[in-house]
């Protein structure tokens, strides 16, 4: 028998490729929750663990320094789950082999993921930050889109770095562990920058607007290069070469 | 169409997985790549799959190179000892994802054709939305093979394919190489089942350590036991 002629294939474009990666671990995510959920849980207990370790007597509001600090930490902290757990599902019955045999492109892949765990980090945020402002007395309304775009970048930061080194530890046995070893101390700009500009719009008195911007456009730039950087090294981490 | 290799090695820092492999894989044609552990043949199969890069020598498809993020792996069909679905993801979820991702839009009349082509369309009737996760192995195993013949390969690759099937699974995958070689694809099976080996292969190659042990094509079926004494015997010689 002759040899079947070689199949239609039309690769779909680039951003079609991001959307359907993001758009897959999303709906995988809708049908369980379990992300969202363990991300959340973990959220609220360090806030309230905060809470109750700061808890004064009188009500004194604590440093606005000291709110964004736990504030960054709860979503950094929780921020993980949502990097291991992505890439878990794709270890699980070796989708990843099915997934990277498609004629997609890798840097497509680390699009979508970074996406869909940027948007995980971004939904407990608000149910986060709200409940921090709550137990810490912080007023967070008075700037709220700029620290909603503070949060945003800096979520951008952290998974653009977090979604290579998931890769890279994909078929680790300790990935947890190494995961947060190897995580933490390449995202300290980005949690350092987040915590000065959200501290900066938390504070009532004076706010030093001209440091917060500046703050702001470190998160957007550095958050950009760790973009860049992800897309050069996505590739050859995933095939371990 | 055949797939060739030439002189491929594959180093992992000082450790050889594989050293100047040469062989052809002809289209229409089953090829049962055989060997005990740790002779190369997942490696062999990352290469096959576009997925490793060899360190030295070339393995052409077509004459193209296959090499990791060629547009070639569209034409790749690759069934795993483990299914390669989301298996949070119900059975028609998994087949849409990823016949989107080869660019094709799957049809419900064109869903239904091809769980009925793996005999899953009768397991599968309202089922599925049911998670993949709560299908028996040899179920998702179909649905892997329903998946990896979404856009009509003209390569299939499978490593392991019978290795978690019950005695019926075996033979309906034994009957599904068959079709695919009668369809005129170029297969090429890695296991360890010498039983499916024999029963399927026009061609043997074994493996050890890295090195083509054997590379043989069969004008008739090899019975089981000469296959097995063949083995055997082979990797009883010193190297």
């Amino acid at each position: 028998m002759s040899p079947p002629e070689p199949s239609p294939v039309r690769v779909p474009g680039f951003a079609t490729q991001v959307f359907q990666i993001a758009a897959k671990d999303l709906r995988i995510e809708w049908k369980s929750h379990e992300i969202l959920l363990t991300m959340g849980y973990l959220a609220v207990v360090i806030v309230l663990a905060f809470a109750f370790a700061f808890v004064t007597v009188g009500g004194e509001r604590l440093s606005p320094s000291v709110t964004s600090g736990i504030l960054w930490v709860s979503v950094f902290f929780s921020g993980t789950v949502a990097l291991s757990r992505t890439f878990d599902r794709e270890r699980d019955g070796e989708a990843i082999r099915a997934l990277l045999l498609t004629p997609i492109a890798r840097s497509a892949i680390y699009l979508g993921k970074l996406i869909g765990v940027v948007v995980l980090m971004g939904i407990v945020e608000v149910v986060v930050v709200p409940l921090t402002a709550m137990f810490f007395s912080a007023e967070l309304g008075q700037h709220l889109l700029w620290t909603a775009l503070i949060l945003g970048l800096g979520n951008l930061g952290y998974a653009a770095v977090g979604v290579v080194f998931s890769a890279a530890l994909l078929r680790s046995k300790s990935r947890d562990v190494l995961l947060s070893a190897l995580l933490f101390p390449l995202v300290l700009p980005v949690l350092i920058a987040g915590a000065r500009a959200t501290s900066i719009l938390l504070d009532p008195k004076s706010p030093d607007l001209a440091s917060a911007v500046f703050w702001t456009q470190f998160l957007g730039i550095s958050g950009g290069i760790f973009v860049l950087l992800g897309l050069w090294a996505f590739e050859p981490v995933l095939s371990g070469d | 169409m055949s797939l060739s290799l030439n002189a491929v090695c594959k180093n992992y820092g000082r450790h050889r997985a594989l050293y100047r492999i040469t062989a052809e894989f002809p289209a229409g044609r089953i090829s049962v790549v055989l060997g005990p552990n740790g002779a190369g043949k997942s490696t062999l199969m990352g290469i096959l799959s576009t997925l490793v890069a060899p360190t030295t020598g070339t393995a052409t498809w077509q004459g193209q190179p296959l090499a990791p993020g060629t547009p070639l792996r569209a034409q790749i069909g690759y069934v795993g000892h483990e299914p390669g679905l989301y298996p949070d993801l119900g059975a028609r979820a998994n087949l849409i994802l990823f016949a989107s991702l080869y660019g094709l839009h799957l049809a419900p009349t064109a869903l239904a054709a091809r769980l009925k082509a793996v005999g899953l369309a009768e397991d599968l009737e309202g089922r599925l939305e049911l998670p993949v996760r709560a299908f028996s192995r040899g179920m998702q195993q179909r649905l892997a093979l329903a998946r990896a013949l979404l856009h009509d390969p003209s390569l299939l690759l499978f490593d392991e394919p019978s290795a978690a099937l019950d005695p019926t699974g075996a033979v309906w995958l034994a009957e599904h190489l068959r079709q695919a070689r009668e369809a005129g694809r170029t297969v090429i099976v890695i296991t360890h089942d010498l039983g499916l080996a024999a029963s399927l292969a026009d061609r043997i190659l074994l493996l050890r350590r890295g090195r083509v042990a054997i590379d043989r094509t069969l004008e008739t079926p090899l019975p089981e036991a000469a296959l097995r004494t063949l083995y055997e015997e082979t990797l009883s010689v010193p190297a």
